[in-house]
């Protein structure tokens, strides 16, 4: 293809895109559209599963059965989501065993908030609260994203989100109401997890490497730090009826520009964990190494049965 | 039937669901691929689903154990009427197939005759699960047949498993004094009925998964009197942290 096809193509790729067509994996697109999106969906689809983690360690420990049972689930839904966000990514032409290859040996990243550990039951609550309650500001909008299976994964992925940050609500407003200690523990939580979820929502705009390419594509509608303003001016109310304290002294709301003002956030720690140096990254790592490198041989041997059964069949045919 | 006999009755079948789930959960997220994580999982959900219907039932009975939570949380080790079986870790996946699928077949004949129990709420929870219980034992009966008949490492781990686990098989028949009285009044069910189904059925699956079917005349037992091994203190320890730890909260 000359230069100027390209050129030609692109420019009816980016037409369309305009008029809002979904991009479908067999359709053309520019190599970059093909790269950014398998980085971005295949990032997202490892932040499923590990997210798994912290939440799954409390699985055993669940207060109650119902808890017990809804966590399962819970953790089970994230695993759904890390299935169907793998799927849109191998249409890009990238196998799943290759994308894990690039989260083992720590070439692809992760929500950097799943290296924080869960110490606590009220984690479990701050976590579909807040984390989930994050995960959809930043994914709402990917709904109408440009390529068609990543919306339509995310179309999926963001109602069971919703339905995870309100049962995370849910378990930190019956710690609320329940006894001081079990307050303390809901107020113990949000000290922790507050300042990881803002950061969550990506470094400020003046630092964010993809973002202007990314608008155009659809892949983020809103930049980082509006995302960020909405969770925060969403959740303080959240955190007042639950009569918890949010940890930054500097939060208030302001009259005039209709938001709240915040405090500084601290990006040395947030780097600090997207480099591997965070209280859990080597953990959250070996622990999706282990289930990959222990699971080889049964992984293996479903193939080779599955070998066996095919030529079986073969035989009986001819 | 008179109601402690009837309590009993029940942990006897629940117990071996709780415990079952409790070391399913425990895998969650850690599965060979995604696909058999969110499988298991799903068997882990049904296996807690039928310990909840059981335990709200046993609560009505009890003039102790008023919720759910407290039959499932708040007994002695000793109390625990689970068989060995489902108590025995999550060694390597093929201990998880194994174990369950030693199970499941016990669990899948079991719940067929329960489902024609006199007990009506008995009836109807068996009627509910036995569709999750037919799914599990072909689930648990694909992967034997997988790893039996897969590779010559998969194979071995398979048949280790097996051999390990083959101990625990026959306490599932046993009949204890709940059982007994159960049986007399129309609620229970003939344990020893059903075993030569049983041995019958897992030796057909064990053959056509290339495994040898072990011959070990010696067994284990004890879980049905509240005698459990060693792992059994730790799943509880797991399992009661929270309402041992904060007693008499609503979670
Ligand atoms: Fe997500
Ligand atoms: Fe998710
Ligand atoms: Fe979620």
């Amino acid at each position: 293809m000359s230069e100027k096809e390209i050129k030609n193509l692109e420019q009816i790729f980016e037409a369309r895109i305009e008029r809002d067509e979904k991009i479908e994996p067999k359709d053309w697109m520019p190599e970059k559209y093909r790269q950014t999106h398998i980085r971005q969906i295949s990032q997202h689809a490892h932040s499923e599963i590990v997210g798994m983690l912290p939440e799954g360690n409390w699985i055993t420990r669940a207060p109650s059965l119902r808890r017990k049972a809804a966590l399962l689930a819970k953790v089970q839904d994230e695993a759904g989501h890390g299935l169907y966000l793998y799927s849109a990514c191998e249409t890009l032409g990238v196998s799943r065993d290759e994308l894990y290859e690039q989260l083992h040996s720590g070439k692809a990243k992760y929500s950097s908030i799943f290296n924080y550990p869960t110490i606590t039951w009220a984690d479990i609550g701050a976590i579909g609260w807040l984390v989930d309650g994050a995960a959809i500001i930043n994914q709402v909008p990917l709904c109408n994203t440009s390529f068609g299976p990543y919306a339509r994964a995310m179309v999926r992925v963001c109602k069971e989100e919703s339905f995870h940050q309100r049962q995370g609500f849910e378990i930190m407003l019956t710690l609320c109401r329940g006894t001081e200690e079990q307050k303390a523990m809901a107020q113990d939580a949000l000290n922790r997890w507050w300042w990881p979820s803002l950061m969550m929502l990506g470094p400020t705009d003046a630092a964010s490497v993809h973002t202007e390419q990314s608008l155009k594509w659809k892949l983020k509608r809103k930049t980082n730090d509006e995302l960020r303003q909405q969770f925060i001016d969403q959740t303080v109310p959240q955190a007042d009826i639950l009569g918890i304290t949010v940890p930054d002294p500097d939060l208030k709301w302001n009259e005039e520009t209709g938001h709240y003002d915040f405090g500084e956030i601290d990006w040395d720690e947030f780097w600090q964990v997207v480099k591997g140096h965070g209280p859990c990254n080597k953990e959250r790592m070996k622990a999706r190494v282990d289930a990959w490198e222990n699971g080889a041989w049964v992984r293996d041997a479903a193939m080779a049965y599955a070998e066996k059964q095919q030529s079986k069949k073969v035989a009986k045919a001819s | 039937m008179e109601k402690t006999a009837l309590f009993n009755y029940i942990l006897g079948i629940a117990d071996n669901n709780l415990i079952l789930g409790q070391g399913l959960g425990e895998l969650c997220g850690h599965g060979p691929n995604l696909e058999t994580d969110i499988a298991l999982t799903n068997i882990a959900l049904d296996l807690f689903g039928q310990t909840r219907s059981y335990y709200q039932y046993a609560a009505k009975l009890s003039a102790i154990h008023k919720t759910e939570d407290d039959v499932a949380y708040l007994r002695k080790e000793r109390e625990y009427k689970n068989v060995l079986l489902v108590e025995q870790p999550n060694t390597h996946f093929g201990y998880v197939i194994a174990r369950q699928y030693l199970f499941d077949v016990f669990n899948y004949l079991f719940v067929e005759k329960l489902q024609h129990s006199k007990d009506e709420t008995l009836s109807a929870i068996a009627k509910k699960a036995i569709k999750e219980v037919s799914y599990h034992k072909r689930f648990s009966g694909d992967w034997v047949k997988r790893l039996g008949d897969g590779t010559e490492e998969s194979n071995q781990k398979m048949q280790e498993a097996i051999d390990g686990l083959w101990q625990y098989t026959n306490e599932l028949f046993e009949m204890t004094e709940a059982d007994e009285i159960a049986l007399k009044a129309g609620i229970g069910v003939n344990l020893s009925e059903l075993k030569e189904a049983y041995y019958k059925e897992v030796s057909e699956v064990l053959k056509e998964a290339t495994l040898t079917i072990p011959e070990n005349p010696y067994f284990q037992k004890g879980g049905k009197q509240g005698i459990h091994t060693e792992h059994m203190g730790y799943i509880l320890a797991d399992l009661q942290y929270m309402q041992r730890t904060y007693p008499n909260m609503t979670w």
